[in-house]
């Protein structure tokens, strides 16, 4: 018989996390503080205008770039929140989670041989999905040092002839790292100057601690050469309604609106009506996680760098990188032991690329009590781990 | 942004109990400042008390709870207060509210038995003289109170890893 599978998804490995999720999967008693997703319910509001249209029997398909009502929703929002202008008829596409909106924008731009930028660590999906699209991943390891900002020297130290497209997943999973507008600036001169597209992830933009979220597609020029990738998961707590969208100058959305209504027809029609009641009335809701989220950043750091343990401060998403350098073990040994002793879960940080060696990820997406626990257990176990390196 | 009274006053009406040093790290603030502040809001009495929550019937400790529209003649010179006032001395009443609509007060009784309960409010709240009328509406079930639901807690159904 011939080998039934393709050699380029055969070739990417599975991710070398696998294993230690499996035990932690297995591992009943574990608090776990693994997850990449909100601990909130998705707001009642949201879920209510749900149940409302399925009693009023909206179960059909919508138009493949997404419910009309939905993308103009949207569109307002974005103009709203980050001085974002796009037409909800021609430059906008509702998807299923942000994860469709990457795989479909990389496949509508890559030729084979082209080359991504892609800063890591970041989402593990960059890579495998610009493989997939027949271009080459080439990775730019972020430093703690720079905070995990994505410097323009290292930008431009990776540009080939072939470098087409710039990944620009901030702010980040997993080191909760943020870009300002002045560290935008600065790639943006890069991008315009060397001619090339960037693909900006934003899912977690709803979610920083310090100053609002800056888009880079709001800057002069950016426009044209941006496809801005946003969705509902991280921003109103609706992970399991798998609804993203992704903005993009006409020529290129139509590309990825033939992808999408051959591979997805629609993305849910349940979850779209649910999403209008998200742009227009939630800001509330939204605003109210933020404030949670933000006390247990604190709370996070202020334990962990009472343990002495080293951490820069994040200002996104609901992650924090803490450094286990100084303990002499690579990131997954680290996770393993702690979760053998302790009974934690966190999670390794080579799991989002070889430069995440020496840190780990730690989510507070879960409540104080949870974090409270975990962060006794955890000082537990380094303390141990100093007294016997002393 | 906030001021920090608003701060604390937010996150302690969900919890009081909590530690101040622990406070002030999750607001951001030095503990001193929230000291102070937390001091002279009681001294201001902008901080009333701080209570807990309790599901009686989950304690299985049987209690009774009213709410009783009440409709009074108001005092000349002094409006609802005085009226009020009267009302909310006794002990049995844990609140009064005025309200707009067709009554004046709002008045909270909790006692021990349905009997307690309805002696109070006929030999004390429905003879006093500007009282009109009253109407009790006991309390089946309580499903909500301070922004607490009062059932189980759920369970955090999300897988223990996700990237």
């Amino acid at each position: 018989m011939r080998n039934p599978v393709n050699q380029t998804i055969t070739n990417i490995a599975p991710s070398g996390i696998r294993k230690f999720f499996d035990i932690v999967q297995e591992m009943d008693d574990a608090i776990s503080l693994g997850v990449g997703e909100p601990d909130f319910d998705t707001p009642w509001r949201i879920r209510d205008e749900a149940i409302f249209s399925l009693e009023n029997g909206r179960t059909f398909y919508t138009s493949n770039s997404g419910l009309k009502e939905l993308k103009v929703a949207i569109s307002e929002y974005l103009t709203r929140k980050y001085d974002l202008i796009y037409d909800p008829n021609q430059e906008m596409m509702i998807t299923v989670g942000g994860s469709e909106a990457i795989d479909i924008a990389l496949r509508a731009m890559l030729d084979p041989g082209d080359e991504v930028l892609i800063p890591q660590p970041s989402y593990v999906s960059y890579g495998p999905c610009t493989i997939l699209a027949g271009g080459n991943p080439v990775y730019i390891e972020l430093k703690e040092d720079d905070e995990f900002r994505l410097t323009p020297e290292e930008v431009e130290e990776k540009i080939t002839d072939k470098t087409k497209v710039l990944i620009l997943p901030y702010p980040n999973n997993p080191t909760g790292a943020v870009m300002e507008g002045s560290d935008l600036k600065k790639i943006v001169d890069i991008v315009i100057k060397h001619d090339l597209f960037v693909l900006t992830d934003e899912i977690y933009a709803e979610l920083t601690y310090q100053k609002n979220h800056v888009s880079i597609a709001a800057f002069p020029g950016m426009k044209e050469r941006t496809v801005y990738i946003n969705g509902f998961s991280k921003a109103f707590a609706m992970t399991g309604w798998r609804l993203g969208y992704a903005c993009a100058p006409a020529v290129l959305l139509s590309q990825m609106l033939k992808i999408h209504q051959f591979a997805i027809m629609c993305a849910p029609t349940t979850s779209q009506y649910a999403a209008v009641e998200a742009v227009k009335s939630c800001d509330k809701e939204v605003a109210d996680m933020v404030v949670q989220y933000d006390e247990r950043r604190r709370y996070l750091l202020n334990r962990l760098r009472d343990m002495g343990i080293r951490c820069f401060e994040p200002f996104g998403a609901f992650y924090i990188f803490p450094s286990i350098k100084e303990f002499g073990m690579t990131s997954e040994e680290f996770a393993t032991n702690l979760l053998k002793k302790q009974k934690v879960a966190v999670v390794p940080g080579t799991a989002f690329g070889q430069c995440g060696e020496g840190f780990v990820r730690i989510s507070y997406a879960y409540s104080m009590d949870n974090l409270k626990k975990a962060m006794d257990r955890i000082e537990l176990f380094v303390k141990e781990l100093k007294e016997e390196t002393n | 942004m906030q001021n920090i009274n608003e701060k604390i006053l937010n996150y302690i009406e969900k919890n009081s109990r909590i530690d101040l040093k622990e406070l002030a790290t999750i607001l951001g603030e030095s503990e001193n400042e929230v000291i102070n502040a937390l001091q002279d809001m009681e001294e201001k009495h902008i901080i009333c008390g701080y209570h807990t929550l309790i599901n009686w019937d989950k304690a299985g400790i049987d209690k009774v709870t009213a709410m009783i529209e009440v409709r009074v003649t108001p005092q000349r010179g002094m409006g609802f207060d005085k009226v009020a006032k009267h009302i909310y001395n006794y002990p049995e009443v844990t609140s009064v509210y005025l309200i707009s609509g067709g009554f004046d007060f709002m008045v909270i009784i909790e006692g021990r038995t349905l009997k307690e309960v309805a002696e109070f409010v006929s030999s004390k709240l429905a003879p006093l003289e500007s009282v009109l009328s009253t109407k009790t509406n006991f309390i089946l079930k309580l499903y909500k109170e301070h922004g607490t639901i009062m059932s189980e807690d759920r369970l955090d159904e999300r897988m223990k890893m996700s990237l």
